[in-house]
Parts: C-alpha cells; sequence; structure tokens
C-alpha cells in the first residue's frame, strides 16, 4: 500500500470536519502512515473465507411496548445548546447561497 | 474512628461500619474529603470536586439509616465516577474541551444505580480525552500522576480512577474498559480492576468510543470490593440495546470462595516473552507458580490470532470512534466556535471540532475515517473484523480445555509521563495483553502479584474467563491476592508506602 500523502490527510480532514491547521496535515501523514503499515498485518491474518464478527454478542433487535413514556422537557433539552432562539437550537446557515 | 482507620478500611468494612453504626456516612466522607485536599495538588486525579454536595449525599444516608430503612452493604461508601458516566448533578466532560462545563441531562445507569445504592460520589476522575489513551496524559485538563512515583503515569483511560484509589482519594470507583482501561491502569497502580462480560454491565449514559467494545466495570483496592461494585451497577438495562439479559454471574460469592484448587489455568503463550519487562515476567511467572502450588492445574496454551489483536483494534476502535463522535457537531451542545453569522453550518462544525478536540482524538478519528472510506474499506476494517472472529475462536477452544486463562495484564511497569507522548504506536503497545478480550467480549479481571524488582512498582496478573463467567476470574483474583498477602504479612497498597 502506497503511503499516505498530505492531499489524502487533507481529504480526510474535510470528510471528518475537521479544519486542521498545515503543521497538523505533516504530522498526521507521518503519524497515519506510520499506524496505517503497523496494523497492515491483519491483510496477512485474514485470509480465505473468515465471516466477519462486528461485535461480539450475536444481537437482536429490541422492542419495548409502545407506550407514551415521559422524555426531556424541552428546556431540558435545550439546556445545553450553544446557541436557542424561540425554544429551538439556533444554528448558523445550512444552505449556502448556490442553494 | 480516626480518619486513617476510616482511610485504610475496605470499602466492604466500611459499608458494613456505616450499617453498625460503628462510623457515619458523613464521616467516612469527610476522611475522603480532608485526604483529597491532602494530596490531590500532587495527584490530580478528580475533574470535578464539591465537597458540600458530597456532604449533603452522605448527610441524606445517615437520615435513612438512622430512621430505621436499611439502605444495603454499600450506603454511605463514598466512590469516584470517571468522569466518562452522565451525572444530573454534576458536569461531565469526558476530559475533552468539546464538553467543557457540559451538564447531562439525565444519570447513566452506572451512576444511577450506585445513587440507589446509597453510595456517596465524591466526584469525577481524570481520564483520556474520550477514553482514547494508555495514560491520561491525553486529558485536556492535564495529566493525573501515579502515587506510587508522582513522575510516573496512572495508566489510561481510567487513570484519574485508579490513581484516586491508589493514593486514598476513594475507597473504589468506576471506570471503562475499551481496549484494557481499567485493567492496564488498574495493574500499573497495584489495584484490582475487573472488565466485565461485554453487556454485562450497561453502556447507558455512558459516552461513547467504540461501541462494541465499551464496557463499564470497577477499580478497586481489594478483589471483594471490586465484586461488591461490580454487582452493584451490573444486570439487563433496557436503555441499552446490547445489554445482557441474563442474571449477573455470582462475583460477590466467587471473591469470598477465593479457591482455585482443580481449577484448569492456561497460560497464554503468546501473551509474554520478548518486549515484556523482565520484572514483569519475573513475578508473571511466580504468579503461576502459585497458582499451582495452590491446586490449580496449569497448562500452556496457544492462542495465535492474538498477535493480530492491536492491529484489529487499532483499526476497529478509531472506526467506531469516527461514527460514534460525529455527534460533536457544535449544534445541540457542547462547544461552538465561530459562529460569527457569516460561517456556514459545515464551517462551524470542522472549526469547532478542531480546536475542542485534543491530537489523539483528531488522530483516531482521522484512523478511523481512513479505515472506513471507499477503496480501503475491505482491506482494513473488513479484515480486522475476520480477525475479531479469528481471536474469538481461539478464546473458544482455549476455554473447551481450561477455565480461565492468564497473562501480565501491561508488557511494563508505569512508564514515565511524557516518555510515549509523540510515539502513538509504542503508546498502543501497553494495551497489548488486555486487547484480545475486549475484541472477544469475555470477562477479565487484572490483580496486583507483586512489585518488580528492578523499579519497585507494581506489576497485575490478567486472569480472562468466557463471557459471563466473570465469578472464575474473581476467585482466582482473590486467592492470589489472599496467597499473596499472606506471604507479605499485609496488603501491597498502604498508605504510608506511597509518593503522596
Amino acid at each position: 500500500m502506497s503511503a499516505i500523502t498530505r492531499d489524502e490527510v487533507a481529504h480526510l480532514a474535510r470528510l471528518s470536519r475537521l479544519a486542521l491547521r498545515e503543521d497538523e496535515l505533516d504530522q498526521l501523514a507521518a503519524q497515519l502512515d506510520e499506524i496505517i503499515s503497523s496494523v497492515a498485518k491483519v491483510q496477512e491474518v485474514a485470509q480465505g473465507d473468515i465471516p466477519p464478527t462486528s461485535h461480539a454478542l450475536p444481537l437482536t433487535n429490541v422492542y419495548r411496548p409502545d407506550e407514551d413514556l415521559p422524555g426531556l422537557t424541552p428546556d431540558q433539552a435545550l439546556a445545553g445548546a450553544p446557541a436557542v432562539e424561540d425554544q429551538r437550537f439556533r444554528v448558523p446557515q445550512i444552505l449556502g447561497e448556490e442553494q | 474512628m480516626s480518619a486513617t482507620d476510616l482511610l485504610h478500611k475496605s470499602a466492604a468494612e466500611l459499608g458494613e461500619a456505616v450499617r453498625s453504626g460503628a462510623t457515619t456516612a458523613v464521616e467516612a466522607a469527610t476522611a475522603y474529603l480532608d485526604r483529597i485536599a491532602d494530596v490531590e495538588g500532587d495527584v490530580h486525579a478528580y475533574l470535578h470536586l464539591d465537597r458540600e454536595a458530597a456532604l449533603d449525599r452522605a448527610r441524606d444516608v445517615d437520615e435513612r439509616i438512622a430512621a430505621g430503612e436499611d439502605p444495603g452493604p454499600l450506603a454511605g461508601v463514598p466512590v469516584a465516577h470517571k468522569d466518562v458516566f452522565t451525572t444530573v448533578d454534576m458536569p461531565t466532560t469526558a476530559a475533552s474541551r468539546i464538553l467543557e462545563d457540559w451538564h447531562p441531562p439525565y444519570d447513566a445507569t452506572v451512576t444511577a444505580r450506585l445513587r440507589e445504592a446509597g453510595m456517596v460520589i465524591l466526584g469525577k476522575t481524570n481520564m483520556d480525552e474520550f477514553a482514547m489513551g494508555s495514560s491520561t496524559e491525553n486529558s485536556a485538563f492535564g495529566a493525573t500522576r501515579n502515587p506510587w512515583d508522582l513522575d510516573r503515569i496512572p495508566g489510561g483511560s481510567s487513570g484519574g480512577s485508579s490513581a484516586a484509589v491508589a493514593a486514598y482519594e476513594a475507597p473504589f470507583a468506576t471506570g471503562t474498559d475499551t481496549g484494557g482501561s481499567i485493567r492496564q491502569p488498574a495493574a500499573v497502580c497495584g489495584l484490582v480492576g475487573a472488565k466485565p462480560t461485554y453487556g454485562g454491565s450497561s453502556r447507558h449514559g455512558l459516552i461513547a468510543f467504540a461501541s462494541s467494545l465499551d464496557t463499564p466495570g470497577p477499580i478497586a483496592r481489594t478483589v471483594l470490593d471490586a465484586a461488591l461494585l461490580h454487582e452493584a451497577f451490573s444486570g439487563h438495562d433496557p436503555h441499552d440495546s446490547t445489554s445482557v439479559d441474563a442474571p449477573v454471574p455470582p462475583v460477590v460469592e466467587a471473591a469470598r470462595r477465593a479457591d482455585v484448587d482443580g481449577l484448569r489455568v492456561g497460560v497464554v503463550r503468546e501473551l509474554g516473552g520478548e518486549g515484556y519487562q523482565a520484572g514483569v515476567r519475573q513475578r508473571f511467572q511466580e504468579s503461576v507458580e502459585l497458582l499451582e502450588s495452590l491446586g490449580a492445574k496449569v497448562v500452556d496454551v496457544s492462542c495465535p490470532s492474538f498477535d493480530a489483536a492491536l492491529s484489529a483494534y487499532y483499526l476497529i476502535a478509531p472506526s467506531e470512534c469516527s461514527s460514534n463522535l460525529a455527534r460533536f457537531d457544535a449544534m445541540r451542545y457542547g462547544l461552538r466556535v465561530g459562529d460569527d453569522g457569516n460561517r456556514s453550518a459545515e464551517e462551524v462544525m470542522s472549526l469547532t471540532r478542531a480546536e475542542g478536540f485534543g491530537p489523539e482524538v483528531k488522530r483516531r478519528i482521522m484512523l478511523g475515517t481512513y479505515a472506513l472510506s471507499s477503496g480501503y474499506y475491505d482491506a482494513y476494517y473488513g479484515s480486522a473484523q475476520q480477525v475479531r472472529t479469528l481471536i474469538k475462536r481461539d478464546f473458544d477452544a482455549a476455554f473447551d480445555n481450561v477455565d480461565v486463562l492468564v497473562s501480565p495484564t501491561a508488557p511494563t511497569t508505569a512508564f514515565p509521563i511524557g516518555e510515549r507522548a509523540d510515539d502513538p504506536m509504542a503508546m498502543y503497545l501497553a494495551d497489548l495483553c488486555t486487547i484480545p478480550t475486549n475484541l472477544a467480549g469475555n470477562a477479565a479481571l487484572s490483580v496486583p502479584c507483586g512489585l518488580a524488582p528492578e523499579d519497585g512498582l507494581p506489576v497485575g496478573l490478567q486472569i480472562m474467563a468466557p463471557a459471563l463467567a466473570d465469578d472464575r476470574t474473581y476467585r482466582v483474583g482473590a486467592a492470589v491476592e489472599a496467597a499473596l498477602g499472606e506471604r507479605r504479612g499485609g496488603p501491597l497498597l498502604s498508605q504510608d508506602a506511597l509518593a503522596v
């Protein structure tokens, strides 16, 4: 596998919603490359027809009776919000001019 | 009863003393709060403390006892919570700037159950940010120090909890174990730490790191105390869809039984040898001989896939973390940076996350995003999940022949603060022995097995058992604890022996 480039790291940072500084991109490119090279041995071990395990326990969907139960009040739900307006979360603009 | 007497009591003894009227919950809490005031400046185990609120909780227990109520064996016993469990009456930060001063609107199931048991919460303990790390150096609010040697790490990520218990700043504490974050700090601080069976203890109200691995568990000075705490918060929880609907294994009974006669103990060949500190190997070998002398049948066991466990873990855990930490989006709670009226939600999100997350969290989010990205998914994440299958098979095959498996808990004793800070791969090696258990979801416990001769620091013995056979780990741990205590003529940990 080829080395992880700085451009790739910048792309990953965009996907991860992390506005990283230039020096962080350089540092992470080197570190991610080292980590990925070290953990790449999983490919050698996982040869052949081995079913993947995503979870330690067999999971089944869990249902509860369809009953009205008390939840958080609007005040509780909004208590930690960075900005609130008219009992709603106030967020920065989501659509740009072209949308 | 003097403050020193109270601090030296085990949690079990303290609970009994409160219940019988030999002391009160207020006296017990005061002894611990005073001890915290004395040593916290050196140790930095806590992120949140409120003396008056803790004393109020203690007074409440005393009033209930005075009114003739029997609030149970742990009522009035102080406890510290890792700052990753939500608490309605105190902040919960996961040691991250992104959650600084966040007050959750609900209690975690673990927190709620221990409140219900009448335990007095002293405060919230320091940790690696979002439980990512093995040294508690990744906290946004400063590193915690090991009470055995203040220049060394207390382990991680539950390092605040382990340091608090080791420094007599709490009789016992909660932690979470995703890749070894209870067992490794317990080992390097000379304590008992258990990773219960996955799903045996509820994750509801636990700030998620890697959901298929995260497991709440106890950190204590004795095996019985760990068992009492384990039992108090475990059991099925309808709020957690991965919670196991089965009886809690009889861990307290097992801790009291403390015998290994006739038990088959497997020594895992792959967890030892090269790369392990000489003193760790020596103490481990002596523990194996001790188990044999106590009547256990010891056999050599090979688990070949364990060699790839660390690699699989450092693909799976970051992948799950990159997904779980997407919730920190600066919209509904937590920090928000750069909202000047001109920036878009996406820009505000990116600026907030860049400022709010520390270096290790960013590294793991990026690693996870890489491992899950198109073109690399099968090679990395998919292969890691296949390795997980192989590890489970290794455990299953081993447990066909033995009752428990043993290994050192960590390859080295506590390392100096700063030594591995700039070398992620060196840091990741601290969890070498503990990770296979998390990937397979079974039970494990670390119990102190002596001090390494070369540095005088604690070494841990890890005992692993099949899922829902947690009681076996306690039975063996308690037997080792009793035999070593008898040999030494006293406990490994005593207030006088510590650096604080």
